[in-house]
């Protein structure tokens, strides 16, 4: 019964964070209704009993993510009004209706069947943390090589992106050639 | 009603997806954009561990956990772009940024 | 052989070929003459093919190409020359040279000369393909050449609008009376499964009667239309529009005659059904003192021929329908000849006189131009069936099958209607000839026509004079496919009695016909005299009013419907739909636009469109997939 009550409180929470997020008109609050939205999709996944993935939520998606967006909110003049375009409501509102219902249907039909087996199923007695470990580390290493370099490929490709005067490089100079630059920088700066 | 389901979690993740489709469609400005595209990503992964969950499979998890880093680094990529956008042309607008013609 | 068939029926398309090379060019002389050369070669082709044929040849049958082989339905391009094609042939081709050289002088001064010679040729064409065929397919084609070369040319000055209309109306009233046509074409092909005369004719005679009836009279309603039997016949007066020489050859030797070809031509079908042939034997009795009547009054020289050929025409019909088919070929022949020497005459005339076409007006004309006078008294004398001008041999001799075959009604008919036609005819000679000169009241000064043409003319009189004696060869060589019937009265008195009165009753007429006409007291009515007011006189000028009539209560209501298709279902059903179709796609792809505008919200949305779509079809697919043993077994229930 509690999970009835922990669910719909939480269903209810969610969906009024995103659509608040989508509506509004004000920048910093849609960014701050992101932020919650995300806590409470955590929190659907400690009821799910996958608390591994919860703790990653918050800590990577509201910690790391929703930091960076925040860093990119420095490009807006947060008092004034977002506009929004003057499109047809109906026809934008319709259409994801009816998407989601036949997403709905779609995943609805075929639950249908009874026999259907687990690949990696869920070991009795140990906790969540551990079976992530244990399942990740064998047969998902692959994967998870791959991500990992990938995060390297993003990380490298947003500095690259956002740094200033990246063709200098100053580990590569010698000192005198720093000082020279040095005194260019500050004759600009002082004539 | 009481009884949670499987169901249950499906139709909060269609309505989380859906309301995504509406932020996608809606807003004109890109980092507001971004938001939305949020929005999908996690309903997405409500999906995956319900999945998980009830069938006693831990692929669902994985799954979802994978997704997350991704949208990570997207993120990180995206706001590098949308900053050298916004150094070069002064604003993010949808409206204006058409040079994708034909 | 055969090579002379092939030359006499593709010189007349040679010469039209390279006429129309020049029907954009100002006229040029040597156009005609090629033209004429080339009819010629066409002539003298048939006269090697008529001497083949006279002294016994064998007839010749060239099948050319296949036109249609499909499934049960065989139809080559062949071509037969027998004794009654050979025949024709030769009246077509004599007249045609004829007219053709006659033609270089008339057409003298015309804008559209080479335009003129290239028509004309390829109505010859048309006329041999139509004679010379051997189904009744090439018959149909040739038919309708014809019917299109003499659109062609009644509507030759098509600057005036009367010319087209006329040319219009001649059209149309033929292919009225082609839809007859090919419903009749059709039922013999139905019945007997081939358009070749020597099948079809030979599959007949198991056919029972009322199918040969229906084709009877289909073939005749054809008929009917071609050579302008009541009541197709109004196109005849109204196509004297065209050039004179086209109003020779067409609407007096050759396009009319082609009915009469077509019933001659199909004599074994006739034989068979003789109450139809009654039928046109009637309707061709009534058609020549019909149009006899109304040549009485006329004041339009050309119109006056014009009605004189339409009695003519009945003349032959009523020969074919009572069975006489050589003897109404033969006056057939006769009659092309002094008909047209008759119109070129008038040609003179009207060129003489600038274009007046009242004989009225003219008078006295013998003095200035006394080849034109010899040429058309002449003509009219063997027209009225004078001893022993052509006429006679053969006019008095449908008089005689009619009185033979016991049919009275139709031999008195066609009597009163030979001295009614030596009444008009020489009533258009006075006019004309004798009496005052009028003309000089209107300031024309006439001269004679060139002496080529005049030398052109020469042999038709020739003709007009001697086709009589013609008759006992052709009698024997054309019996061979034709029945060979010799009409005998059983008793030489009533014979001679017959000819002598015929005679002194023509005679009568021409007299009475002279002295009213011939005298200084005639002037030109003004519309004021007692005889002019009656009511029989305004019957008549007006042509029993069938041309008010048609006018009135068949082109006016259709001329009313047609609009109201045009305005009310054309314009609002059939174009709105189209355009509504186009304006759709269009509102499309204006609305569409918008995905390739750049914009990344656009794009979004249409994205989401998209993903729809497609989920969508999913959803249908795997309902499909899930129920399909349902939906084959209410599909099948259905009967899919």
């Amino acid at each position: 019964m509690f999970e009835a009550i922990a669910f719909y409180l939480f269903a209810f929470l969610t969906i009024a964070m995103f659509y608040i997020t989508v509506t509004t008109s004000q920048a910093l609050y849609a960014l701050t209704a992101l932020a919650a939205g995300m806590i409470f999709i955590s929190a659907f996944f400690f009821i799910l009993g996958a608390d591994f993935l919860g703790a990653v939520q918050i800590i990577v998606y509201t910690g790391a993510v929703m930091a960076i967006y925040a860093f990119g909110m420095m490009f807006f003049d947060t008092t004034r009004d977002v506009k929004e375009k003057q499109g047809n409501k109906f026809i934008v509102v319709g259409l994801s209706t009816l998407a989601a219902v036949l997403v709905v249907l779609i995943f609805v039909a075929p639950m249908l069947s009874t026999n259907m087996t687990a690949f990696y199923p869920t070991i009795e007695g140990a906790g969540n943390t551990q079976e992530v470990g244990m399942v990740l580390f064998t047969k998902y290493l692959i994967p998870f090589e791959v991500a990992a370099v990938m995060l390297l490929v993003a990380m490298v490709a947003g500095i690259v992106l956002a740094g200033k005067k990246m063709d200098l490089s100053l580990t590569l100079m010698t000192q005198a050639e720093i000082d020279a630059a040095k005194k260019e920088q500050d004759k600009k700066v002082l004539s | 009603m009481m009884e949670i389901g499987l169901n249950h979690y499906l139709i909060l993740s269609t309505i989380l997806f859906a309301i995504g489709l509406v932020g996608i469609m809606r807003r004109k400005n890109l980092l507001l954009l971004f938001f939305a595209t949020e929005i999908l990503l996690n309903s997405v992964n409500i999906a995956f561990a319900a999945i998980s969950h009830y069938y006693g499979d831990l692929t669902g998890q994985m799954f979802a956990f994978f997704v997350i880093a991704i949208a990570a680094s997207e993120v990180a990529v995206g706001l590098g772009l949308l900053i050298v956008w916004f150094k070069r042309h002064g604003n993010v607008d949808l409206d204006t940024m058409s040079t994708m013609r034909g | 052989m055969e090579k002379f068939l092939y030359i006499a029926l593709f010189a007349p398309l040679v010469s039209s070929l390279f006429s129309a090379l020049f029907t954009a060019t100002p006229k040029k002389q040597f156009v005609g003459v090629v033209a004429s050369l080339l009819i010629f070669t066409s002539f003298v082709s048939s006269a090697i093919l008529l001497t083949h044929i006279l002294g016994g040849g064998e007839k010749i049958h060239v099948e050319m190409m296949t036109w249609m082989a499909t499934g049960d339905l065989y139809i080559p391009f062949g071509f037969v020359v027998d004794q009654v094609s050979v025949t024709m042939m030769m009246v077509v081709t004599l007249v045609s040279t004829i007219v053709h050289i006659y033609s270089i002088g008339y057409m003298d001064h015309d804008a559209g000369f080479n335009r003129f010679f290239a028509w004309l040729s390829a109505f010859v064409f048309s006329m041999m393909v139509l004679v010379m065929s051997d189904n009744f397919a090439g018959l149909f084609i040739g038919w309708e050449g014809v019917g299109l070369c003499s659109w062609g040319l009644i509507g030759f000055w098509f600057h005036k609008e009367i010319a087209t209309w006329a040319a219009n109306e001649a059209f149309i009233m033929n292919r009225i009376a082609d839809l007859g046509m090919l419903i009749g074409l059709f039922l013999v092909y139905w019945n007997t499964g081939t358009l070749q005369y020597d099948g079809a004719f030979a599959a007949m005679p198991g056919l029972d009667t009322a199918t040969l009836t229906w084709i009877g009279i289909f073939l005749f309603i054809g008929a009917m239309g071609k050579s302008a039997q009541f009541p197709l016949h109004t196109w005849l007066a109204d196509a004297m529009e065209g050039p004179t020489p086209v109003s020779a050859l067409i609407h007096a030797a050759t396009m009319v005659t082609a009915g009469v070809y077509l019933v001659v031509r199909s004599n074994e079908l006739y034989d068979l059904i003789p109450n139809v042939g009654l039928f046109i034997a009637s309707l061709g009795a009534f058609v020549a003192m019909f149009a006899a009547s109304m040549a009485l009054v006329n004041r339009d020289m050309k119109r006056i021929i014009a009605y004189s050929t339409l009695s003519q025409l009945g003349y032959m019909f009523v020969a074919a329908g009572l069975g006489a088919y050589w003897v109404a070929l033969f006056h057939l022949m006769a009659h092309a000849f002094f008909k047209a020497l008759l119109f070129l005459g008038a040609g003179n005339v009207m060129h003489a006189m600038h274009d007046e076409l009242d004989p009225f007006k003219m008078g006295g004309l013998k003095k200035p131009m006394k080849w034109t006078f010899i040429m058309m008294t002449v003509a009219s004398v063997a027209l009225a069936g004078i001893y022993p001008l052509a006429g006679f041999f053969s006019k008095d001799l449908i008089l005689e099958v009619a009185f033979v075959e016991q049919h009275y009604i139709i031999y008195s008919v066609l009597l009163i209607t030979a001295g009614l036609t030596a009444f008009y005819s020489f009533r258009l000679v006075a006019l004309i000839f004798h009496g005052e000169e009028r003309y000089k009241l209107f300031g024309i000064h006439p001269h004679e026509a060139y002496k080529f043409m005049l030398v052109a003319m020469s042999p038709l009189l020739l003709l007009a004079i001697i086709a009589g004696s013609f008759k006992a060869p052709y009698f024997e060589m054309v019996t061979q496919v034709l029945p060979n019937i010799e009409y005998h009265l059983h008793s030489h008195v009533t014979f001679w009695i017959m000819v002598i009165g015929t005679q002194l009753f023509v005679i009568a007429a021409i007299a009475l016909a002279y002295k009213k006409y011939a005298n200084n007291s005639i002037k030109v009515p003004d519309g004021t005299s007692k005889m002019e007011n009656s009511i029989a006189y305004k019957i008549l000028k007006n042509q029993y009013y069938i041309p008010y009539a048609y006018e009135e209560y068949i082109v006016k209501p259709y001329r009313e419907l047609s609009t109201v298709f045009w305005e009310k279902v054309d314009l609002k059903v059939v174009d709105a739909t189209v355009d509504g179709i186009a304006g759709i796609i269009y509102a499309g792809g204006v609305k569409t636009r918008d995905m390739q505008s750049g914009n990344l919200s656009t794009m979004l949305k249409w994205m989401v469109a998209g993903t729809v779509a497609l989920l969508s079809l999913a959803v249908v697919f795997g309902l499909a997939v899930r129920y399909s043993d349902e939906i084959l077994a209410i599909l099948s229930g259905l009967g899919v």
